[in-house]
């Protein structure tokens, strides 16, 4: 019996930050909305307000509540004045999943080509790769629980393709062995 | 399946997860130059068997662009290295005459 829940989060703010990492004012305006430093390669970070992940050398993820990316995208523009940047609120453009309870790896590295082995996977890394055929990036909130998100115009695809993929039995018991 | 290191993810990408870009350090020609040198940079790719240089892009990881230095005959990766350059670096060079000897070199 399968004990993997899939579920839609709730709606998220989500915000992309472009611009140079090594630049101060980069760091400073990142650490005026969240107070925090920018994440090293590969690494989510979370706070009480939310989240921030490394996307690419270039790039961030800031999550936070739905109601507060504007503010928090009117803040960077703010603090980014003159500076090379992008910060855009992407929050309704993405949809954000959870993949909860025993044999959550299982069904990740059913569609995903990455090492999802509960020793080599940890909690505080976010990895972007594909699911099945679609761009997703995904990282552990804690033991057997994931979140993943994916652009909402394949939610849909996602969202069948994991509880598919949850299904009682179907489980090549790799990592639960 | 290919799995290349990507040099800014520091992470063993698969194939599926990258999108290939063809042969690397072209000279692209100036609107100056006259037919044939555009032909042959359009077109005439060196394709030997053996050493390649190739540029990849994680596609559905950072999206950046890479170079990857590997034998298309036995599929030996011998490294991946920085999109911003305009030649393999050392490292890679020292890297494949070791593996290679009788390699002719880049160029």
């Amino acid at each position: 019996m399968s004990d993997v829940m899939i579920e839609e989060c709730p709606l998220r703010g989500m915000v992309s930050l472009r611009g140079d990492f090594a630049s101060a004012a980069f760091q400073k305006a990142l650490h005026g909305v969240t107070g925090l430093d920018v994440p090293t390669t590969r690494r989510i970070v979370t706070h009480k307000d939310g989240s921030v992940a490394w996307m690419s050398p270039d790039e961030l993820l800031l999550m936070m509540s739905h109601d507060q990316a504007d503010a928090v995208v009117s803040a960077l523009e703010d603090s980014l004045s003159g500076e090379h940047h992008l910060a855009a609120n992407v929050s309704d453009a993405r949809a954000c999943f959870r993949i909860q309870g025993w044999g959550a790896h299982e069904v990740l590295a059913k569609g995903a080509p990455v090492d999802l082995a509960p020793e080599v996977f940890h909690p505080g890394e976010i990895r972007r790769t594909r699911l099945g055929q679609v761009a997703v990036a995904f990282w552990m909130t804690g033991e057997d629980a994931f979140e993943l998100v994916c652009f909402r115009s394949v939610a849909a695809f996602v969202s069948d393709w994991l509880q598919m993929a949850a299904r009682p039995g179907s489980f090549p018991d790799v990592f639960n062995a | 399946m290919l799995i290349l290191h990507c040099p800014y993810c520091d992470v063993m990408a698969e194939e599926t997860d990258l999108a290939p870009g063809g042969e690397a350090h072209l000279r692209r020609e100036a609107t100056a130059s006259d037919d044939a040198a555009f032909r042959d940079y359009l077109f005439q790719r060196r394709n030997p068997r053996g050493v390649h240089f190739e540029r990849w892009r994680h596609a559905f990881g950072c999206g950046k662009w890479f170079h990857a230095a590997r034998c298309t005959q036995t599929l030996e990766v011998f490294g991946t290295y920085s999109a911003q350059v305009s030649t393999p670096p050392d490292d890679i060079l020292a890297k494949i005459r070791s593996r290679r000897p009788d390699w002719k070199g880049f160029e």
